[in-house]
């Protein structure tokens, strides 16, 4: 079967007067279908940057990126969604409107595409705030409408970027929980960047470790709780811990 | 809802209080000033050739009311204003997004705009009649030439201090700069619009009557520099209390404006 998602050797700099900064260098990745892939690595390794290049934002220097086995255009990325570490809803606009800011921008707002986004917010409880303003929602409940917002567009692949990072620490283990029960009911490929190894241990099937900048693959640990079990419920697994431990020293071993 | 509680009847009531107070100490002091205006004229301690007095001042309106010039004259410096503002609002926000559409355009025009905002624009107007000839299309374009550098250049700064993180969110959405503009850059910067519009009327009006003042046979201003000439000070007292009312009330006006928007909003 062809992979959802495939890195070749993909490199990426920027570049400023003061000179240049490689951030990646020689990514070989495979996502497949279904997977939950988290990708951790020391701070300011690259990690953003790589999302940014999953998602088209950005075009790789070197290498190439296949998207269902072809090569990734700007145009290709409407199948991609894209989760922001803040969920800039507006708040000149209400719930409803912000959930819908995708669908309007590519001009699919059809009947059928805001019944589903209806029912989207029906079952994640945000039904009966649709008209509400992002001001008046807690942060958990913000960070769930930022989610159908990207859902809205029926991403094949999902890119979370730290989604939880700007959140309290309870909020965001419930809020996680909420979310990665949803990415898994609705069948989505994730990728998610994270600097929290818990999160990334309770969320994922997959945990990639990236090198210092540049950054470079350094390993990939496989995830093997039952698919069944939520995040909240992994956290309390005797596995957990070592998990933790494993992906831990690795880092370490960076530093 | 709960009866409030005896301490926050009383929290309201001093709150109403002051605010009656305020109220009644600031019109005290335009009667008190009006009061010894009038009786310094009367009582001959100031010469009412020069300065003029409230009572002449009235009768003087009332008198240029009945013939009807005092409309004709408020009405065309309250037309040239409204149509300089319209104008340098249009063509300040048309300007603003094609700088932000196109960085280099900005980058090159951005000396020429700081000199022609930092330009004294007064300079411009005696120029401008020349070139255009005296008539309202000139003064409308004095009233212009006074506000619409500093709008461009500040609308433009605003429009660039957007989140580059709302940009992102609107490029991870499938949409073009085109989109960032309609759904992030213009929307955001509604409240500040309303800040550069109450700037500008008040600007408007400034580069009307300097407009007047130089070539008009008609207008506030004009009647300003005519009255000023031939010691008919009744018509320039006159003509600076009218013109008073007008900037509070074009200034409330927008104000009003802004606060609906506001209400929307929350």
């Amino acid at each position: 079967m062809e992979p959802m998602m495939e890195l070749k050797n993909v490199g990426f700099s920027y570049h400023s007067v003061a000179g240049e900064t490689p951030a990646l260098s020689n990514i070989d990745l495979v996502v497949q279908k279904g997977d939950f892939l988290a990708v951790v690595g020391p701070s300011g390794c690259g990690k953003s940057t790589l999302l940014s290049l999953l998602a088209g934002l950005l075009e790789p220097e070197r290498g190439s990126i296949f998207l269902s086995g072809k090569k990734m255009t700007r145009a290709g990325a409407g199948a991609i969604g894209y989760m922001l570490q803040h969920d800039h809803l507006f708040e000149w606009r209400t719930i409803e409107k912000n959930v819908l800011l995708g669908l309007e921008i590519q001009d699919k707002l059809t009947p059928e595409a805001r019944e589903r986004v209806f029912d989207m917010l029906k079952a994640y409880g945000l039904y009966k705030f649709r008209k509400a303003k992002p001001s008046q929602l807690s942060g958990g409940m913000r960070q769930r409408a930022a989610l159908i917002r990207t859902l809205a567009l029926s991403p094949e692949l999902l890119l979370l970027d730290e989604p939880f990072s700007a959140l309290d620490y309870q909020t965001r283990l419930t809020v996680g929980d909420d979310i990665g029960k949803i990415i898994r009911k609705e069948g989505k490929t994730a990728v998610l960047v994270t600097h929290d190894l818990s999160e990334a241990i309770s969320l994922s099937s997959r945990v990639l470790i990236l090198s210092r900048r540049p950054a470079t693959v350094k390993r990939v640990i496989p995830i093997g709780f039952p698919m069944e079990k939520s995040a909240l419920e992994r956290r309390n697994c005797p596995e957990f811990s070592d998990y933790f431990n494993e992906i831990w020293k690795e880092l370490d071993e960076n530093e | 809802m709960n009866e409030p509680s005896a301490a926050q009847q009383r929290f309201l009531l001093a709150r109403k209080r002051r605010k009656r107070a305020v109220a009644a100490g600031r019109l005290c002091i335009f009667l008190a000033f009006l009061a010894l205006w009038e009786g310094a004229a009367q009582t001959g301690l100031i010469d009412s050739f020069i300065f003029s007095s409230p009572s002449q001042v009235v009768r003087c309106a009332y008198a240029m009311a009945m013939d009807g010039s005092l409309f004709s004259h408020i009405g065309i410096t309250l037309f040239e204003t409204l149509a300089s503002f319209a104008l340098v609002i249009v063509s300040a926000l048309a300007a603003a997004i094609l700088l932000w559409f196109h960085e280099g355009l900005s980058e090159t025009l951005e000396p020429y705009l700081v000199v022609l905002n930092s330009l004294p624009k007064s300079a411009l107007a005696p120029l401008l009649i020349v070139w255009l000839g005296a008539t309202y299309r000139t003064i409308i374009v004095t009233g212009m030439s006074v506000a619409i550098f500093g709008s461009i250049l500040g609308l433009y700064a605003s429009f660039r201090s957007v989140d580059p993180e709302k940009a992102k969110l609107i490029y991870t959405l499938g949409g073009t700069r085109r989109h960032v503009l309609s759904k992030v850059v213009l929307p955001s910067n509604i409240p500040y619009l309303f800040s550069v519009m109450k700037v500008n009327i008040g600007l408007c009006l400034v580069g009307v009557i300097i407009g007047e003042f130089i070539s008009s046979r008609k207008g506030l201003g004009y009647l300003i520099i005519y009255g000023s000439q031939v010691f008919k000070l009744d018509w320039v007292i006159m003509s600076i209390a009218i013109l008073c009312v007008l900037a509070c009330g074009l200034y409330g006006l927008i104000a009003q404006l802004e606060k609906r928007y506001a209400r929307r909003l929350s």
